[in-house]
């Protein structure tokens, strides 16, 4: 074990060294997926920008100091919605098991978009578009005809060598040819009539190509593995226990509740190459809002897991959210951190949940090592578990008279990408503390399904803030509370330039002295909808953002 | 479990694209497949309803969602989600079924024209299921929300919302007005009925200079106020830091500070004595 764990750390390393960085996208070998273990620099070839989660770009041009001279470089207006599938207008491609005449609505861009070479991979739901990273012109798009599915978003693509993947919302995982956009192939990665829905942005790992779904109706949730050549599944992990004497059976009534316990996984997680695991969170239990159907903590949902990459097997866990019954996904991307306790180095890994609470776990072993409250409002469990979760108050489930629970169903934080930044030992994050009543309308014993038998009502915000979180105790070191009504939608993107970028849901994009939360600029194009990115382009930082269907490279000169 | 299927270009089979032909004839928006069936005949379908009451109900339900005798919930069943035209579930009332968690399933004595006119039932009732994985909207469940103590109640509101409203002037016949007691409660929690716009907020503005204007807020960041003035201009300022001074009054600023502080009985039994006011 730990002679091959060397080898493969020694083995990557030294590949990471040897290809330079100039060639990645050009070489005749495509993308070389050990390239991906490179700490965020210069390009933007995963979701994250690198494996970590992090968000941290090593890139400095653009500083503190003059980040009001950030400069528009260009502009592009993407067309999300229904293409016309002929005349000079049409896609380059068009894919799809669907008949063509399932019209689309335009959707917000809510992906990260790849930088490779001279490219930029942009997605939205049915869309990949080739775009040039020097002015934003399209260099070839294809479009897939869905068979149906809620199209509420894309979270990406993914590269390896020659190819670039994507996820449909009806349930494709598609291959194409990452320089033409023609297709190589497309799999079914889940059943449609089960009416699973897919946005996940697929993660390579090697010869790996990791690959989740979402689902509203009591399915079960699983990631799966898929070989990047040939569309082969090398294996699926469940979230949920699915056969007698699967472990976490004893936290749900039967079996049967079991299998439709939901525990999606739709949010790219993060990959430790040290142990070859696989860091990601699950979605809500199902039925969502009537806990009485499951009771027990519904392992493995709403829980932080790590899997070996190469076997999906699972290696440890820890719950952030037991018995959740307010539609909190934890599916959120959690952070690798290479951090300090108590003076002693250590291996660690932190998220920021949907719930409102903050939680850092040792990544080798899953071991417990803080717990915060960063919602401020958050107010629906009764106490912290002496092992590290928060315990759910079953007064703040839905209740037929009403419960007043912080924060609504969208939660403090949701899909948008936080960020870390080493140099401040900081964890940056939006916190959204709405309140809702929360009513029960289907008291049946038996639970209602999916996410029905409730009803909702928003009454207010305790305020938004964009916080900055110490890693080791979970306690907020800053923190920039929005003036009224803003907040929520926009990822954080922080930088060796002492930098964090976000949205401030009034239709800024801003940046902060990621230090101190002074902020520093702004710049008014809209809502952020993605969260933000960099990368070097003739030598000089670009940092890159969508607002709605609109993209936006700025640059420093 | 086979849900994978792989194509490699131009080597979709026969067989598939009927498959997905029947899913989709007679398209419709409808997100799922489940949702976007053809209806079926309604004589088959009321036949099947009659069927399913006198063999399936006992076990699954009247609503197919379990039933006392332990049988499983057909709307969120995977092998019924995925049968076309009753190709799964007519081997399985045939044959009966062995559950992995147990409570098998006896094989039915039905005749597969019966068992076919069941499947067109549930594939009826399964068309008409709410968003987001939610049941059919069924026979709406009459739901009382008033569990509150009106006199607790009233000793509450006269201690935190007296200062500002008055059961003889604003509230006064309230109950009548909103009859409902539950949006009678969002009403006063919000401080405002669910939808509706909340009350312009006055915003005032000092400058450096002492200027001071004051009018209806439009907008409001880190970097800019908005305003429109009491005799109806326009006016914008740039914001930098305190300066120039923004100072804000939100009607419903009160209710907003009250939402940390609420105990759940708290509001049930203000809303308990609210409901009183007629």
């Amino acid at each position: 074990m730990t002679l091959t764990y060397s080898f493969r750390v020694v083995f990557c390393l030294v590949v990471a060294v040897l290809i330079p960085v100039s060639v990645i996208g050009q070489s005749e070998d495509g993308l070389d997926p050990m390239t991906l273990l490179a700490p965020l620099e210069n390009s933007w070839p995963t979701y994250s920008g690198d494996y970590t989660g992090r968000r941290y770009s090593a890139l400095d041009q653009v500083t503190t100091e003059n980040v009001q001279r950030l400069t528009l470089a260009w502009t592009r207006q993407m067309n999300t919605g229904m293409p016309s599938l002929n005349g000079p207008d049409s896609p380059t491609f068009v894919g799809g098991e669907g008949t063509g005449d399932f019209t689309i609505g335009a959707q917000r861009i809510k992906g990260s978009i790849l930088q490779v070479g001279d490219l930029l991979y942009v997605t939205a739901p049915d869309h990949v578009w080739a775009i040039d990273a020097r002015d934003g012109g399209t260099r070839w798009h294809y479009f897939w005809k869905t068979r149906g599915g809620p199209h509420i978003g894309n979270r990406g693509a993914a590269i390896w060598r020659n190819s670039l993947f994507f996820e449909t919302v009806d349930n494709y995982l598609v291959s194409l040819n990452a320089h033409t956009g023609e297709e190589n192939w497309h799999v079914e990665i889940a059943s449609f009539e089960e009416q699973y829905f897919s946005t996940m942005a697929p993660i390579v790992v090697r010869d790996h190509l990791l690959v989740g779904t979402g689902n509203d109706l009591d399915a079960p949730g699983f990631l799966q593995s898929f070989d990047p050549e040939t569309g082969a599944l090398q294996w699926r992990f469940y979230t949920v226990p699915m056969e007698p004497g699967d472990p976490g059976l004893d936290t749900w009534p039967n079996l049967d509740a079991a299998r439709h316990g939901g525990g999606q996984v739709w949010v790219p997680g993060v990959y430790d190459p040290d142990t070859n695991y696989y860091i990601f969170g699950t979605g809500n239990p199902t039925p969502g809002y009537t806990g009485v159907a499951r009771p027990g903590d519904n392992l493995f949902t709403c829980t932080l897991i790590a899997v070996d990459v190469d076997t999906g097997e699972m290696a440890w866990y820890f719950q952030t959210s037991p018995h959740d019954t307010h539609d909190w996904d934890s599916a959120q991307t959690p952070i690798l951190i290479d951090g300090t306790i108590n003076g002693e180095p250590r291996k660690l890994v932190s998220t920021a949940a949907r719930n409102g609470y903050f939680f850092t776990v040792d990544r080798v072993t899953g071991s417990h090592i803080a717990t915060s409250r960063y919602g401020t409002t958050s107010n629906w469990a009764s106490h912290i578990r002496d092992t590290g979760e928060p315990n759910p108050n079953p007064d703040k489930e839905a209740i037929i008279p009403g419960a007043l629970v912080s924060p609504v169903e969208g939660g403090v934080a949701n899909w948008q990408p936080p960020a870390f930044n080493p140099d401040t030992g900081l964890f940056y994050t939006q916190e959204n503390n709405g309140f809702n009543l929360l009513y029960l309308t289907d008291p049946d014993p038996r639970g209602s399904m999916g996410l029905g038998g409730k009803d909702r009502v928003t009454v207010g915000s305790g305020g938004n803030a964009l916080s900055a979180i110490d890693y080791r105790t979970g306690r907020t070191t800053w923190r920039h509370a929005w003036p009224p009504g803003g907040g929520g939608g926009a990822g954080v993107l922080t930088t060796a330039g002492g930098l964090v970028f976000t949205g401030d849901g009034s239709g800024n994009f801003v940046a902060f002295d990621a230090a101190s939360g002074t902020l520093l600029w702004n710049t008014r194009i809209g809502n952020i909808s993605n969260a933000p990115e960099t990368y070097l382009i003739d030598g000089r930082q670009h940092v890159l953002v969508a607002a709605g269907t609109q993209l936006f490279a700025f640059v420093m000169y | 479990m086979s849900v994978i299927r792989a194509f490699r270009r131009g080597a979709m089979s026969a067989a598939l694209i009927c498959l997905f032909a029947a899913g989709l004839s007679g398209q419709t928006q409808g997100l799922y497949p489940a949702l976007q069936r053809p209806p079926a005949d309604p004589a088959i379908v009321e036949r099947g309803q009659a069927l399913y009451g006198i063999n399936c109900r006992a076990c699954h339900g009247m609503d197919l969602r379990g039933g006392d005798l332990g049988g499983p919930n057909l709307l969120r069943s995977q092998l019924v989600l995925k049968d076309l035209a009753g190709e799964a579930i007519w081997p399985v009332i045939r044959d009966g079924q062995s559950s992995p968690g147990g409570g098998d399933m006896p094989p039915q004595p039905l005749s597969e024209n019966d068992a076919q006119a069941i499947v067109a039932y549930i594939h009826n009732v399964l068309s008409t299921a709410s968003r987001q994985g939610g049941p059919p909207l069924g026979h709406e469940v009459e739901l009382d929300i008033l569990v509150g103590n009106a006199t607790d109640g009233q000793r509450y509101f006269e201690a935190t919302c007296g200062s500002c409203h008055s059961t003889t002037g604003d509230l006064s016949g309230i109950a009548a007005r909103i009859p409902d007691a539950k949006e009678l409660q969002n009403t006063w929690v919000r401080g405002g009925a669910r939808g509706t716009a909340p009350p312009a907020v006055t915003v005032t503005v000092t400058t450096t200079s002492n200027e001071r204007v004051t009018g209806r807020l439009e907008r409001l960041n880190d970097f800019l106020v908005v305003l429109t003035t009491t005799d109806g201009h326009h006016r914008s300022f740039t914001r930098n830091g305190d300066n120039p001074r923004v100072q804000v009054e939100d009607p419903l600023a009160r209710h907003t500070e009250l939402l940390p502080l609420y105990a759940d009985r708290d509001i049930h039994n203000v809303t308990a004595y609210l409901s009183t006011l007629k």
